[in-house]
């Protein structure tokens, strides 16, 4: 623990500390556009200069130099200020003044310290440097006579990404940024270099020219796109979303987003469901919202009803259906909305237990039956710094593209319970074992496989839970821990016939197997299920409510509104509320706030912002039927969910991306 | 410097270079090249496995060598690293010619020793005999380049031909030199003034005159 002092105050910074990280212990800002924290250190923008003694007598680049003991630095000496306004005088010399048709503008790094730190006028007369435009596919717009060279997109996508995406073509002035014939992007964390861009040089092509920072209202919000739960913030003007960016928090997402959560915003204005539809003679029509609910009181299903959840829905959603459906006397609820029939007795059994931020410290894994990547795309990062710290990851299931290296054991699922030995080598040496069993694999029974592979390497020890299952849907623990699972899945609802069952959302559901059964869609967006349902009762999507959200750790994050659903949709809780009027039911509820108060009296884990406890890892069952060929369920990562399907953006990205369609451009 | 530019991916390059492959004297070479470093660095041998695909591909066509991308892609496959990561280095470093280039790649120093002591002529000179910079003479057998400094300033000025240095040049030298080159003769290298040998001083030394023939103590007469 080096004692430095920093402009006269003495501190005490951890080992290994850089003189830029010292500053900041400190209190003093120190400009920079090369260094960011979770990518290595490149020092070649210099902003970062300081006075350090003892050292050679001129600026060091506080970001490249070691703290160490008896360090004076001074960030306020007139050298320190020269430097700054000569660094940023020279970066300037080639950068355009385009503020004003800038996207960055606002929210530029370059601008901020131009100011702060620059010197307030040129000395450069002649001509400026003008490079190229490079393309790089449908996400990333790119200025290049913008760039600073800072190479922070560079590095992104070879240490995080990991797929050297990007590189920096020539040298000195001529330098490039570009990817390998400018083809495009295709990571599916691509986008995160906008964020990390710190001028204008790589921005937001759905967004483009769309809005000023300063005029958009920020609403903090969770990502509903996988089941990371990530922390996103929605900017908002007037009535629509226009974009979605990460927010930092370590424990989940860094402050890294997946493309797909990023860019379905476009989705969230199309394809909505903004008015009532009844099907009249096998014909969907328009409704008001009166007709919808004396149509759906018509039936009167009584406890003949059931409930399903999708994928999107939030836990007050979810609690909401189920005070409906237990105050018409049912308990049919089922969110797995593709079959599964996993065992849910323990919640412990189908969590993460390991945590994300946890699982970067395993050192053997096991991965049965995911594709990471397209399942849980922030994952792969966490996984790839596991391995990077020499864990040793085997994967049972189709071979996918893993931007680490990892060992695939076959594609059956039976290898889970005969391992070969090699796998079962590195368990037993493994101090920090893991396993992660992904939906396909549930869908094969490895749960209680696994839990058999949990006692035999012993994988809940002191300090350490390596028992994990990944899930892909937002609302899954959620609808667990509200009890949306039945013994025998979906089947159980199927085979119950009821009168009538409610979808919250639920379009991955095959509705033929329904075809008896009133079918009343509480959506917000015409997808799968509005196809199949005789009543639709236009809802909000995850934008248009406050919510609470599980993800797949069992970390409880509630979401806020940022704008109103469109048209004549309504917040779903109230569409509940209204049901249960037009049945002559009583589901003890008349706000959101009470019906918060009711779930969280009902789930107590529901109140409290953090991990969930799930309690102690069950026993093994003494046998387990794991067999059979996985199949990763996920085709098109783009399009996994209603959202993702309405928007434009990502339909593009779906098929360039993915299908190699060439897009044809407009002429300018 | 910008008009640097790989040769576009064309199906015609694709055509002309898909099949690259060592020659076997080169496979040979580069797997030697390979074997000077540790196991799990093989990238390190990116630089001299490009300079070895460019001297082949200059082999193949008679030029000074270049670097289509499919070469620089075969480079990448066998070192097991990123495409991208191997156009950066071949695009960084001025040695790599990354489009077609005659037979002879004359590089003219113009950096001020040179410059003080007449590369202007030099390169009037080229430019005389049909040459451009950044361009190959039609009859595709020199390329001109203006270079910045190659290290021979003491025999300024200097052009570089291929892996040949020419020194002490005047424009009736560098004139002879490209005719013998274009008539398929070698010209002598290195330093053209007659007399000298490499870059001592010409016309005898004029300072530590002492010193020639035995070890001289100064430091008495300062």
């Amino acid at each position: 623990m080096p004692k430095v002092k920093v402009d006269g105050v003495e501190l005490e910074v951890p080992a290994g500390a850089t003189v830029l990280q010292a500053c900041e212990l400190a209190g003093k800002e120190i400009p920079r556009f090369c260094y960011h924290e979770r990518l290595s250190i490149a020092g070649n923008c210099r902003m970062c200069l300081v006075e350090v003694k003892p050292g050679p007598p001129k600026p060091q680049a506080s970001c490249a130099l070691p703290a160490s003991e008896g360090q004076e630095i001074r960030t306020d000496s007139e050298m320190v200020k020269k430097a700054r306004e000569g660094v940023m005088e020279f970066l300037l010399i080639n950068h355009p003044l385009d503020c004003p048709i800038c996207d960055q503008g606002g929210e530029c790094d370059l601008q901020d310290q131009s100011v702060a730190y620059g010197r307030g006028g040129s000395r450069y007369h002649e001509h400026k440097r003008a490079v190229t435009e490079k393309y790089m596919g449908p996400l990333i717009k790119t200025t290049m006579t913008r760039c600073i060279h800072c190479t922070r997109c560079v590095r992104f996508s070879e240490e995080i990404a990991g797929v050297d995406e990007i590189g920096a073509l020539y040298r000195g002035e001529t330098m490039q940024i570009s990817t390998y014939l400018e083809k495009a992007a295709k990571h599916e964390l691509s986008a995160n270099v906008i964020d990390l861009c710190p001028v204008g040089a790589l921005t937001s092509k759905p967004y483009a020219f769309e809005a000023r920072p300063w005029e958009l209202k920020k609403t903090l919000s969770i990502d509903v796109s996988d089941a990371i739960g990530a922390n996103i913030r929605l900017d908002s003007r007037g009535r629509e979303v226009l974009r979605i960016l990460p927010r930092v928090n370590d424990d989940v997402n860094e402050e890294w987003l997946a493309d797909r959560g990023r860019f379905m915003v476009d989705g969230l204005t199309r394809r909505r469901l903004d008015r009532p539809w009844l099907r009249r003679d096998g014909k969907l029509v328009a409704a008001t919202w009166a007709e919808a609910f004396a149509a759906v009181a018509s039936i009167n299903p009584g406890p003949s009803v059931a409930v399903v959840a999708g994928d999107l829905v939030d836990c007050e959603t979810m609690f909401a259906a189920k005070s409906l459906a237990s105050a018409l006397g049912s308990s049919l609820l089922e969110g797995r909305q593709t079959g599964m029939a996993y065992t849910t007795s323990s919640l412990a059994a189908v969590a993460f237990n390991s945590t994300l931020a946890g699982i970067e410290d395993a050192d053997a894994i096991l991965i049965v039956g995911s594709q990471v990547r397209n399942e849980a795309p922030l994952l792969n990062p966490r996984l790839r710094k596991a391995v990077k710290r020499g864990a040793k990851v085997f994967v049972i299931g189709p071979v996918w593209d893993t931007t680490f290296p990892a060992t695939f054991l076959g594609d059956d699922a039976v290898t889970l319970a005969n391992l070969p030995a090699e796998v079962a080598d590195a368990f037993g040496a493994a101090n920090k074992p893991a396993i992660i069993i992904g939906g396909a694999g549930l869908a094969k029974g490895a749960l209680e496989a696994g839990l058999g592979f949990a006692a035999r390497f012993n994988l809940v020890r002191d300090g350490w839970n390596g028992f994990n299952v990944l899930h892909m849907a937002a609302a899954r623990m959620g609808g667990l821990m509200l009890g949306y699972a039945q013994p025998g899945g979906l089947a159980d609802l199927v085979a119950a016939k009821p009168k009538m069952v409610i979808s919250l959302g639920a379009d991955e559901v095959d509705w033929t197997k329904f075809a008896d059964s009133m079918i009343v869609h509480i959506g917000h967006h015409g997808d799968k299920a509005a196809h199949a349902a005789d009543v639709i009762l236009p809802a909000a999507a995850f934008s248009e409510k406050d919510g609470t959200y599980v993800n797949t750790e069992g970390r409880v994050q509630f979401a806020e509104r940022a704008v109103f659903a469109p048209g004549e949709a309504r917040e779903d809780w109230t569409i509940m509320r209204a049901l249960a009027d037009a049945f002559g039911v009583n589901v003890g509820f008349d706000s959101f706030e009470q019906l918060r108060a009711a779930m969280i009296a009902a789930v107590p884990a529901l109140g409290v912002e953090g991990l969930a406890d799930y309690g102690a890892l069950p026993t093994a069952p003494a046998s387990a039927d794991c067999t059979g060929t996985i199949a990763y369920p996920i085709a098109d990562p783009y399009l996994t969910n209603a959202i993702g399907r309405a928007s434009p953006t990502l339909q593009r990205c779906s098929s360039e991306l993915l299908h190699g369609e060439l897009q044809a451009e407009a002429a300018e | 410097m910008a008009d640097r530019h790989p040769e576009p991916d064309s199906p015609a390059l694709r055509a002309r270079w898909g099949s690259f492959a060592w020659t076997p004297e080169n496979a040979t070479k580069a797997k030697e090249i390979i074997a000077r470093y540790p196991a799990g660095r093989q990238r390190s041998a990116v630089m001299p496995l490009l300079d070895l695909a460019q001297r082949q591909v200059g082999a193949e066509e008679n030029t000074q060598g270049w670097l289509p991308l499919p070469v620089m892609e075969y480079v990448a496959a066998q070192l097991d690293m990123p495409i991208i990561r191997v156009l950066e280095v071949a695009t960084f470093y001025t040695m790599y010619n990354i489009a077609p280039i005659g037979r002879f790649h004359v590089q003219v120093c113009g950096t001020t020793p040179c410059m003080l002591r007449g590369s202007d002529d030099i390169l009037a000179s080229c430019k005389a005999k049909g040459m451009k910079k950044g361009h190959t003479t039609a009859d595709g057998l020199f390329t001109l380049t203006e270079v910045e400094c190659m290290g021979n300033c003491s025999s300024a000025p200097m052009v570089q031909i291929n892996d040949d240095n020419y020194e002490d040049l005047t424009a009736e030298r560098i004139e002879h030199i490209l005719d013998e080159l274009a008539a398929g003769r070698q010209p002598k290298t290195g330093t053209q003034e007659p007399g000298r040998h490499t870059v001592e001083p010409v016309g005898g030394p004029t300072s530590l005159t002492a010193m020639v023939s035995e070890n001289h103590d100064y430091r008495g007469e300062w």
